[in-house]
């Protein structure tokens, strides 16, 4: 079992309250999911600044670190200031960081933090999005990485219950197998392995023995060939075999996709003012204008995309 | 009425207070806000409304083996396995029932005025179902006794591995499970559809213009030609 969710944002007076809706879904399915759980956030600017836009984000990207224990994400400090014009703006947590790189010094940045991986893993990186990860149930995470404050236009989730591999912050979701893409799983796969050693032998890599992330890889690759976000996500129901619902969001937007059992619950709200989908309506309830919004339950096998 | 506020009492405080009432009392259940087990496991002849959208489980487990229990109204729609193994009494959902609604349900009678979704009935053994929209794929799967009425249309697989239940269908039918066949209408069949038909307050289904669909019995035994393949 575990519990996922994503909003995306129609209304951008709403913003600024993402992360309370956001820390109020994740926390509402804490049940589904208590082990470990992880976010992402998509915003123009630093989600933990009120100039949400500001333009010292223009021509950066951002990258986010994890650990598996507290680490002193102060020390890196003096190790950036000599790579390339040392200009990278860092927010911490006690197991996270978020940077902030001027785009052309991304390589070198990644080739810093590839030496520290005994220390952190980068957990993912793009243009407009920030991740968390960690280990406890929802509640203590969204304090820890003080998620109530966060502020954007579209956010995703999961709250974890490990059933295929074990619980690390690695294994944590949303996976980010690529730029600004983020991949959330609901349930398990059955031939995991096989899709992976295939995509492996295409020369694409892992970060994970986690069956979700073979998905997310699947996604990955669909989109590198040119497949818009409502194609790739039909890849899953071609290519896994298992139980699903999975919600995934790029610049383009929000998708969502079930097993063509519905084995995994999922239910969607749509108001003019926002998209919302999690596993369970009670993680729903307690959204503005709720009681007037469109609920329904995805089809199995059928994929849904809002645009962003 | 005596009014039990959810998000104030907690839903295990709301069954405690629900289990104590005496028979033949009313009462409203308010904030409900999709939490699951509300109004679980009761047995005496009280009237519940629950005045919103609840989770899963709801009414689960209520009733008596002589078939009668609490009558419950849900304002809004219900999670997954609505009225689960329900024993007696009733269950009305004013909205609609996500996947698994009266499975395993034995007694008492469940009443679904919008949609059911996936697997509606599965392992129904004795309890009626009536739907007035459309159920979902693998409704009635594996169903041992008693009635699904559907108003609408049902999904894909209906009725796989029926044993006895019988399942009445006003609309179409996307496809038959393994072993469910469409049968004639009798005159049995009509009088337990008008009945049906009463009691819901399903008036858009004609009893005479319904589908019946029950069990080949094909799968309840051994095949000496399929022997090969065992």
């Amino acid at each position: 079992m575990c519990g996922i969710v994503g909003l995306l944002i129609r209304d951008p007076g709403l913003e600024p309250q993402i992360g309370s809706l956001l820390a109020q879904m994740l926390a509402s399915l804490g049940e589904r999911g208590p082990d470990s759980a992880g976010a992402a956030i998509y915003s123009s600017g630093d989600p933990l600044s009120e100039l949400a836009g500001s333009r010292a984000y223009l021509d950066r990207v951002r990258i986010s670190l994890a650990s598996e224990a507290p680490f002193d994400w102060e020390i890196l400090r003096k190790p950036f200031a000599h790579i390339g014009s040392g200009d990278i703006g860092m927010r911490t947590f006690p197991t996270g960081a978020w940077l902030s790189v001027p785009s052309c010094e991304l390589g070198a940045v990644m080739e810093f933090l590839s030496t520290k991986a005994e220390y952190f893993s980068v957990i993912g990186v793009g243009e407009g999005l920030s991740i968390i990860k960690g280990i406890g149930r929802p509640e203590a995470i969204n304090g820890r990485f003080s998620v109530d404050s966060w502020r954007g236009d579209m956010a995703i989730g999961h709250t974890r219950m490990a059933t295929e591999s074990a619980v690390t912050v690695r294994h944590c979701h949303p996976f980010v197998p690529a730029p600004d893409l983020c991949i959330v799983h609901n349930g398990s796969f059955s031939n995991h392995a096989t899709v992976r050693r295939r995509l492996i032998a295409e020369g694409i890599d892992f970060d994970s023995d986690n069956d979700s992330e073979v998905a997310a890889r699947l996604i990955s690759r669909q989109l590198a060939l040119g497949d818009d976000l409502e194609a790739a996500t039909r890849w899953v129901t071609k290519e896994m075999d298992g139980f699903f619902t999975m919600i995934i969001t790029s610049p383009e937007g929000m998708s969502v996709v079930r097993d063509p059992f519905a084995c995994k619950p999922a239910v969607v709200a749509e108001t003019c003012q926002y998209v919302a989908v999690a596993s369970e309506y009670r993680a729903i309830a307690g959204l503005p204008g709720i009681e007037d919004a469109t609920v329904f339950e995805p089809e199995p096998e059928e994929v849904y995309t809002w645009k962003r | 009425m005596e009014t039990l506020n959810c998000e104030v009492l907690g839903v295990r405080e709301v069954n405690r207070a629900l289990r104590r009432l005496p028979a033949r009392s009313q009462v409203r259940v308010t904030n409900t806000y999709g939490k699951h087990n509300i109004a679980v496991g009761l047995d005496k002849e009280i009237s519940i409304t629950l005045g919103g959208n609840t989770g899963y489980f709801t009414g689960g487990l209520g009733g008596s083996s002589d078939g009668t229990g609490p009558d419950i109204v849900v304002d809004g729609f219900v999670g997954w396995s609505l009225a689960e193994n329900l024993m007696g009494g009733s269950v009305r959902v004013k909205g609609s029932a996500s996947q698994s609604a009266a499975s395993s349900a034995r007694g008492g009678t469940i009443i679904i005025e919008g949609d059911a979704s996936l697997r509606a009935g599965i392992s129904l053994k004795g309890a009626t179902l009536a739907v007035a929209g459309n159920v979902g794929a693998m409704s009635g799967f594996m169903a041992q006794a008693g009635t699904i009425l559907v108003g609408g249309n049902a999904g894909a697989g209906l009725g796989d591995s029926l044993y006895e239940a019988v399942i009445y269908v006003a609309g179409s039918i996307v496809s038959l499970g393994a072993d469910a066949q469409v049968e004639e209408l009798s005159s049995d069949d009509i009088l337990a559809i008008k009945r049906l038909v009463e009691i819901t307050g399903f008036d858009h289904i004609d009893p005479h213009r319904v589908t019946r669909v029950a069990s080949a019995r094909r799968l309840y035994h051994f095949s000496a030609q399929n022997h090969g393949s065992y």
